[in-house]
């Protein structure tokens, strides 16, 4: 009988990954400390190692306006476009390095690296080297015998990344116990602020006093999600590689405008704008839908300001990824939602009780969406994969809307606009 | 004999499905001469998670063929050894110049006689952002 290899996970994560993408086509910010800001240059949502101990996390962008520029800060709107294209640059890479990927978030995955022969440090000094290379973007990489350990391997190779060189192994024993007393409980995998408040009072304030807890009964009294928790930290593996998401089970669209809308008009492209793009996410997961759910309201902190926020839920008539029918449903509740005299902020679509496409048994007397609708929507998916998104639309979606966020300070779109590549004299 | 093969995994590469029907008549002559169509996105190996297009502006390499307005594509894979043309950033600054190394000695080198050779001295910083593999130009006058 063989004995089954020992499991082992590496996590790879970027460095301040927006920050990382605005700095790969401008070599001159390369010690600039740079910040990223969130939709309609709300708050900071990403910063450089330079910037951190100037500006926190979610600080809004108009409080830290003048900090950003006493210490020569620069602030980037967020471009999407830019990070999604690098992220799966990234990804690309490491996937043709390892045996298999979970690809966990636009900045970060899991690799399972079991029954891998030769030096793991050296591998993961290898993926380090040459996604630097290949797309300029720095990481670091976490290895361990749980994804819990690699996670906080990950952590800790950031933490002293002079000392470890951005890449931590905590398969020995030894290491391991290190890391563990040296890192705060609320550092591990899916440890919130609200489980720390709970851990506290118990006495287990670092990740090697929850290690060390009774992981059946801890899991009795809060969840089983941490005993799991802590049996991956002690080492045994309880969570598998994930490589194909599964589908979602709800999708959502939805956006500030760039300034308020009054007027029943604009609010009607917006709405038909979001419905368009979450039909879209719909159908590229093969999904149809039952139900919308349509909201819109006013800004909700300005207090000189009547608030004003109402959702409807719509039911349609059989389930369904086209676009024109789910377009009719959406502006009809807007419709209905719509108050004249208050000025609204922002709007939301949300498809609500989806299914996936074939798993559904239709009732023998229950109307299923037409075949007809199903060849236009897959056209218009063709069309809008081959030139650009938003090529082809729906009459009511505008192509350059007036109340679009505003991105005032957004980088240009090197990889995916041939009008503004990187220019070099 | 048996060889094992290693585990199935999924990969990007695409490969050309043809339906052929089943020939009531004449067979086609040309389905035993079938073959990629040409693509120029794999000459230049677009796809590659290490290839970028970047715009030249400027007179500096119009001897090497490339003149302002121009695309080069630019591989980060490569290795940048003395004779390749290169992008590179010169205390921030970038740049697309031949790479000269000879010993110790590291230039810039433009390919027009109105731009001397930059030296790069002690106190600068050099980055080797990729190496030029093809460039791109468009020959249409109104373009």
């Amino acid at each position: 009988m063989t004995q089954k290899p020992e499991a082992v996970f590496a996590l790879i994560d970027c460095n301040s990954f927006y920050a990382s993408c605005e700095r790969v086509f401008r070599p001159d910010l390369a010690r600039t400390p740079i910040v990223v800001l969130s939709n309609n240059d709300g708050c900071v949502i990403a910063r450089s190692a330079e910037a951190k101990p100037f500006v926190k996390m979610a600080q809004p962008y108009f409080q830290v306006r003048d900090t950003l520029r006493r210490h020569g800060i620069l602030a980037f709107s967020s471009n999407y476009a830019l990070y999604g294209e690098m992220s799966e640059r990234v990804m690309t890479v490491i996937e043709g390095m390892v045996p298999r990927l979970e690809v966990y978030s636009i900045d970060e995955a899991f690799a399972e690296l079991t029954g891998m022969a030769g030096s793991l440090d050296q591998l993961g000094r290898a993926i380090r080297a040459r996604v630097r290379q290949w797309t300029g973007i720095p990481v670091g990489v976490g290895i361990a015998g749980t994804k819990t350990l690699a996670k906080l391997a990950n952590h800790a190779a950031k933490t002293w990344q002079t000392q470890t060189g951005g890449v931590v192994d905590l398969r020995a024993q030894a290491s391991r116990e290190w890391v563990l007393k040296h890192c705060d409980v609320g550092e591990v995998w899916g440890i919130g602020r609200r489980m720390k408040a709970h851990l506290e009072p118990l006495g287990i304030k670092t990740a090697w006093d929850l290690a060390n807890a009774d992981a059946r009964n801890l899991g009795l009294q809060f969840s089983v999600v941490l005993e799991k928790t802590i049996r991956e930290l002690m080492g045994t593996s309880c969570l598998a590689l994930e490589e194909v998401d599964p589908p979602r089970q709800e999708i959502c669209c939805s956006r500030m405008f760039g300034d308020r809308l009054s007027e029943l008009a604009p609010l009607r492209e917006a709405v038909a704008s979001y419905t368009f793009r979450a039909a879209e996410k719909l159908r590229s997961q093969r999904s149809l839908c039952k139900k919308m759910r349509v909201a819109i309201r006013t800004g909700l902190f300005n207090p000189d300001e009547a608030q004003y926020a109402k959702g409807v839920m719509v039911n349609l008539p059989y389930p369904t990824d086209d676009t024109r029918l789910m377009t009719r449903a959406a502006c009809d509740a807007l419709e209905r939602l719509y108050r004249p005299g208050y000025r609204y902020s922002k709007a939301e679509v949300m498809l609500l009780d989806l299914c996936q496409r074939g798993e559904y048994t239709d009732d023998l007397f229950a109307v299923s969406q037409p075949a007809a609708a199903e060849r236009v929507m897959g056209v218009l998916d063709a069309i809008n994969e081959r030139w650009g998104r938003g090529t082809l639309r729906s009459a009511a979606v505008p192509a350059a809307p007036a109340w679009a966020m505003r991105r005032g300070l957004m980088s240009q779109s090197y990889t995916t606009r041939l009008d503004q590549l990187m220019r070099v004299r | 004999m048996i060889t094992i093969l290693g585990p199935l995994s999924l990969s990007s590469a695409r490969l050309p499905v043809y339906s052929f029907r089943v020939p009531a008549g004449f067979p086609s002559p040309a389905t035993d001469h079938l073959e990629h169509a040409i693509s120029l996105d794999e000459l230049l190996n677009l796809r590659a998670p290490h290839i970028y297009l970047v715009r030249i502006e400027g007179e500096s390499m119009v001897g090497a063929g490339i003149f302002d307005g121009d695309l080069v594509v630019v591989d980060r894979a490569i290795e940048p050894a003395h004779g390749h043309i290169v992008i590179a950033a010169i205390n921030g600054e970038p740049l697309c110049k031949r790479l000269h190394r000879r010993g110790q000695e590291v230039a810039l080198l433009s390919e027009n006689r109105r731009f001397p050779p930059r030296y790069i001295l002690d106190g600068d910083e050099l980055q080797i952002w990729g190496v030029v593999t093809f460039s791109v130009r468009s020959h249409d006058p109104k373009a």
